[in-house]
């Protein structure tokens, strides 16, 4: 234990700690900007500047290590001179339009503004002369230079928790700045558009690109017929925007609140989940059986889940070769997208070229994913916008709505009956647990032998998690499994997926079957989520994912009783010509960089 | 005041037998090489003044057996440039030195970073590396030196942001702690040092500390070579004893009409005619790591200024705030009162955030710009107003 003296205050925190964190023991705030938690230090913006007894120059907080003896005072005058200055000189070089802004009001920069630097500003604008960038290429973000106070968090997201690295920090001096390879355009580089950097960007920097005024202009266009799905990480996330702590629970107030935003039809991503087990099971077996019981060398195993478009676009830039890998299935968001404009409209009677399908999404990357050029099954769009989870907390507050005082109610029919298996797809290792609930059943006839379902090996924040299912005691059908280790990984956070692809790629990976989430912590960690993001909140809306499963009644995603009803009458059975048609899907080889 | 007078010393340029010096040092023990240099009281000569015996105590006392000893010859100070004339004329010191250092610190790699516009230089740097590469396998010590170029970074002088040049990555300064003694190139424990310290420590080695501590003053013992240049009717190098005055300096140097004299580069302090009398040059006054540079009375001290700041907005790696921004500041606000659309009593606040820039930076080059800055300011206020 080292003993140090903050403040006047004695305080003792292990070997390693910094300045910073043991400050916060003390329950002393020390500000900090380039800091991030989920992140390495970097020590470049200097906000968390502090004196420290005997040193030269101030010290950052967040990059000094404690050590025996040592005496710090967070608030003198020197500090608080070099904390205006410092906040200042941010300012001067950010083009402040804050009433303009999407970030008003949860910019870490105005914060700062407001705490440390309120009065007169006595530095020049130096944003008049220069000449900013403003990427608008993307369709999931926007990445507007003039409001970039670099610090870097943008950086290190990419490149320490996605492995991507598709922006990095260009030039030096007065003219440094954060861009991409060769300053291409975001859509021209190996960007995911996970939406990584845009949960820890501290200003206007980074902000996806939003679709509301779209979507109220559909909404009010009476020739319109307009249709919402919901992912199931947004209602473990929407009430941090509107009030709530983290991991509350507002499923049946967020049902109410798109009726009440003028929805014509309030459907669920859910239905679509339990439906995507349906075919992704299925292949799988199918695959299995073409593996290992025909021999068949051209199988690709493991088989990876396909449902994150962070994911997909990751594996077409970095390991193409590995694309047979992939399911065929598409993603819950545009499997309902296809079937919005043909099943739903035929079974309502509705013109499909007049209905609007809108999808409120924990992700920016889905926003890339309705654009794909493929995805058009249905003879039109198949999902027409794609708002964030932020977005929609935006259109609630918009309309007037007081959510919460709302009464709960339940999805529309059709389309909006769903499982606790496909409630868990917003939590990492939550498609395996669906996946194997069903696999399991459909193979030896029984439940997963797991405490209530609770599958808790695939659960949980590590990287990359594995585990191994024992198949026994297998119906007539799947002899050919009878006493198979099925092997199967969850990794989240790309910088994970990147790990199973080396062993892959190198030929190491003992697995059947890989789900992997391009966030960290899986879709509730997803790109469109509220701001801020780390890992204790995360964790939060993991424990409300599992907490929402176990209260459901359905927990198994071939019992889900539409799911039943639309193979019955439209699609067939799994992998029929007609699911290949409208639910199944490929992919593309891409360029590296 | 200790002051010394000026003395030319021939040290530096001293020709030496390698072989004698080298089997001399590699017969000492690790403890005695690292005393004699403590006792000489050698400081290093880049600039920053760090006491070498030091330095090369801390690197050793590491337990880690991976240890580089790195030789900074990226001068990039304007108006610097002695380690170029050393190492085109006595390289062979350069690398005995590195040796000797490689053993007392338990090194058995050294690299030399040199700045990538002495790249002329290599043709000659490299057969003379032949030649020590030749002597030391013959005297039995495993030692082995390998160039890495810069490419035109004056921040790859830092020594951190130097070994993140090394290592392929973008020349940004760390956060320190750990320093380089405990985790410097590639994460280990490294000693960097300046050209002329290297050769220095090499003729320590073969003179005594004795003969090196009795020249120059308490605080800055020995001697340094200077680059001389500006208005003066005798640029060049010159090995000088310690602890002159910057008089004597501009009563040797000067052509008659001497304003000011620039001493450490832009990162140096700007001493005008009225303090020459009682400023020495060294470091418990004016230090500098060779960078000399005289302005007669035809100088616009303005636009020595401007020069200053422009170099620096343009060379500051941008990592951090009080120096990325702070040198746009700073240079566009002096513009700024030169043309009159700002008050001169905005300067004042120049000078503050000067101050700023000097505590909360990351680095020395955030650290330094304001010495430049407060000092012109200071002392010649009416030319940067009118």
């Amino acid at each position: 234990m080292i003993n140090l003296i903050i403040n006047d205050q004695q305080v003792s925190v292990d070997e390693g700690t910094t300045v910073l964190a043991a400050a916060k023991k003390l329950n002393i705030n020390i500000p900090t900007l380039c800091n991030h938690p989920d992140l390495c230090v970097a020590g470049n913006c200097r906000v968390c500047s502090v004196e420290m007894k005997g040193a030269r120059t101030l010290i950052a907080a967040c990059a000094m290590p404690v050590s025996e003896g040592m005496e710090i005072h967070t608030n003198t005058l020197k500090v608080r001179n070099a904390r205006k200055h410092i906040v200042e000189l941010l300012l001067s070089e950010h083009r402040a339009d804050c009433t303009k802004c999407y970030k008003n009001q949860n910019c870490e920069l105005q914060q700062l503004a407001n705490e440390f630097a309120f009065g007169d500003h006595v530095f020049l604008d130096l944003t008049i002369d220069k000449k900013y960038n403003i990427d608008r290429s993307s369709p999931s973000f926007i990445k507007d230079d003039s409001k970039c106070i670099r610090c870097q968090r943008c950086v290190r997201t990419c490149a320490e928790l996605q492995f991507v690295s598709a922006i990095g920090v260009a030039n030096k001096g007065a003219h440094q700045k954060i861009s991409s390879f060769h300053d291409r355009p975001m859509s021209h580089v190996v960007c995911t558009n996970c939406g990584q950097c845009v949960n820890r960007c501290p200003t206007g920097a980074l902000t996806e690109k939003t679709y509301i005024d779209q979507v109220w202009d559909a909404i009010y266009d009476t020739d319109k017929h307009v249709v919402v799905q919901t992912a199931p990480a947004v209602r473990v996330a929407l009430g941090e925007d509107l009030g709530y702590d983290p991991g509350e629970r507002v499923t049946g107030k967020m049902v109410t609140a798109l009726r009440q935003l003028g929805f014509d039809s309030v459907l669920d991503t859910d239905f679509s989940a339990d439906l995507t087990i349906m075919e992704e099971g299925t292949e799988l077996l199918t695959r299995l059986k073409k593996a290992l019981v025909d021999g068949d060398k051209n199988t690709a195993i493991p088989m990876f889940t396909s449902c994150s478009p962070g994911w997909i676009k990751f594996i077409e830039h970095k390991y193409p070769e590995f694309l047979p890998n992939l399911s065929t299935c598409k993603s819950p968001q545009q499997m309902f997208g296809a079937l919005a404009k043909t099943y739903y409209a035929q079974k309502r009677k509705i013109d499909p070229s007049k209905i609007v399908s809108v999808s409120i999404m924990p992700c920016t990357a889905k926003k890339y994913e309705a654009d794909r050029p493929e995805m058009r099954s249905s003879g039109f769009k198949d999902i027409d916008f794609v708002l964030t989870t932020r977005e929609f907390a935006v259109m609630i507050k918009q309309a007037g709505i007081d959510f919460r005082n709302l009464e709960p109610s339940s999805c529309d029919s059709l389309m909006g009956d769903s499982t606790g298996a496909a409630v868990i797809f917003g939590a990492t290792g939550g498609v395996m647990e669906a996946a194997l609930r069903t696999a399991y059943e459909i193979v030896t006839g029984r439940e997963v032998p797991f405490n209530n379902l609770n599958i808790t090996p695939v659960r949980g924040m590590e990287g990359v998690k594995e585990a191994t299912i024992k198949i026994e005691g297998c119906t007539p059908d799947w002899k050919f499994l009878e006493g198979a280790e099925l092997k199967v990984a969850i990794a989240h956070g790309l910088v994970n997926a990147n790990k199973i692809m080396r062993l892959v790629r190198e030929g190491k990976a003992p697995y059947h079957f890989v789900e992997i989430m391009a966030c960290p912590g899986g879709c509730i960690g997803g790109g469109g989520q509220p701001i801020p993001t780390n890992m204790e909140i995360r964790q939060k809306r993991i424990d409300a994912i599992y907490s929402e499963d176990e209260h459901m009644v359905l927990r198994k995603s071939h019992e889900n009783p539409e799911v039943i009803a639309i193979y019955k009458e439209f699609l067939g059975k799994p992998n029929s010509h007609v699911s290949h048609e409208l639910l199944h899907t490929h992919y593309v080889e891409r360029d590296k960089y | 005041m200790e002051n010394k007078g000026l003395t030319k010393v021939d040290l530096i340029f001293e020709k030496v037998d390698p072989q004698e010096v080298l089997t001399k040092a590699f017969k000492m023990t690790n403890d005695n090489i690292i005393k004699d240099i403590l006792d000489s009281g050698l400081k290093g000569r880049g600039g920053a003044g760090f006491p070498t015996g030091l330095k090369w105590k801390y690197t050793a006392a590491e337990k880690e057996p991976d240890k580089y000893i790195v030789c900074n010859a990226d001068e990039g100070e304007p108006g610097t440039f002695k380690d170029r004339e050393i190492l085109d004329q006595v390289s062979y010191k350069v690398y005995g030195g590195m040796a000797i250092a490689g053993k007392a610190i338990g090194a058995k790699n050294g690299i030399v970073y040199l700045r990538g516009e002495y790249r002329f230089l290599l043709p000659k740097l490299m057969k003379e590396l032949e030649s020590f590469h030749k002597l030391i396998d013959e005297i039995g010590y495993d030692f082995k030196i390998r160039y890495c170029l810069g490419s035109g970074a004056y921040i790859c002088g830092e020594e951190s942001a130097l070994f993140e040049s090394i290592q392929g990555d973008r020349g940004e300064p760390r956060n320190k702690p750990p320093y380089p003694t405990k985790s410097g190139l590639f994460g280990k424990p490294t000693s960097i040092n300046n050209v002329e310290t290297l050769v220095t420590a090499m003729m320590i080695v073969k003179h005594g500390p004795a003969a090196y501590n009795i020249l120059g003053t308490k605080d800055s013992r020995g001697s340094k070579v200077f680059s001389v240049s500006g208005d003066t009717p005798t640029p060049g190098i010159f090995e000088l004893e310690l602890g002159m005055t910057v008089q004597q300096f501009v009563n040797e140097f000067g052509d008659g009409d001497t304003k000011a004299v620039q001493v450490g580069g832009a990162s140096g302090f700007c001493v005008p005619r009225k303090k020459f009398q009682n400023t020495i040059i060294g470091f418990e006054g004016v230090p500098t790591g060779g960078s000399m540079k005289l302005f007669n009375s035809s100088r616009s001290m303005y636009n020595v200024l401007h020069n200053y700041l422009d170099f620096f907005a343009e060379e500051s790696c941008g990592q951090c705030t009080p120096c990325r921004v702070g040198c746009q500041q700073l240079l566009k606000g002096v513009e700024m009162v030169k043309k009159g659309e700002m008050k001169s009593t905005y300067l004042n606040e120049l000078v503050k955030l000067a101050e700023t820039m000097k505590v909360a930076s990351k680095c020395g080059l955030g650290q330094s710009v304001g010495n430049a800055f407060r000092t012109i300011v200071e002392n010649f206020r009416e030319e940067i107003i009118y």
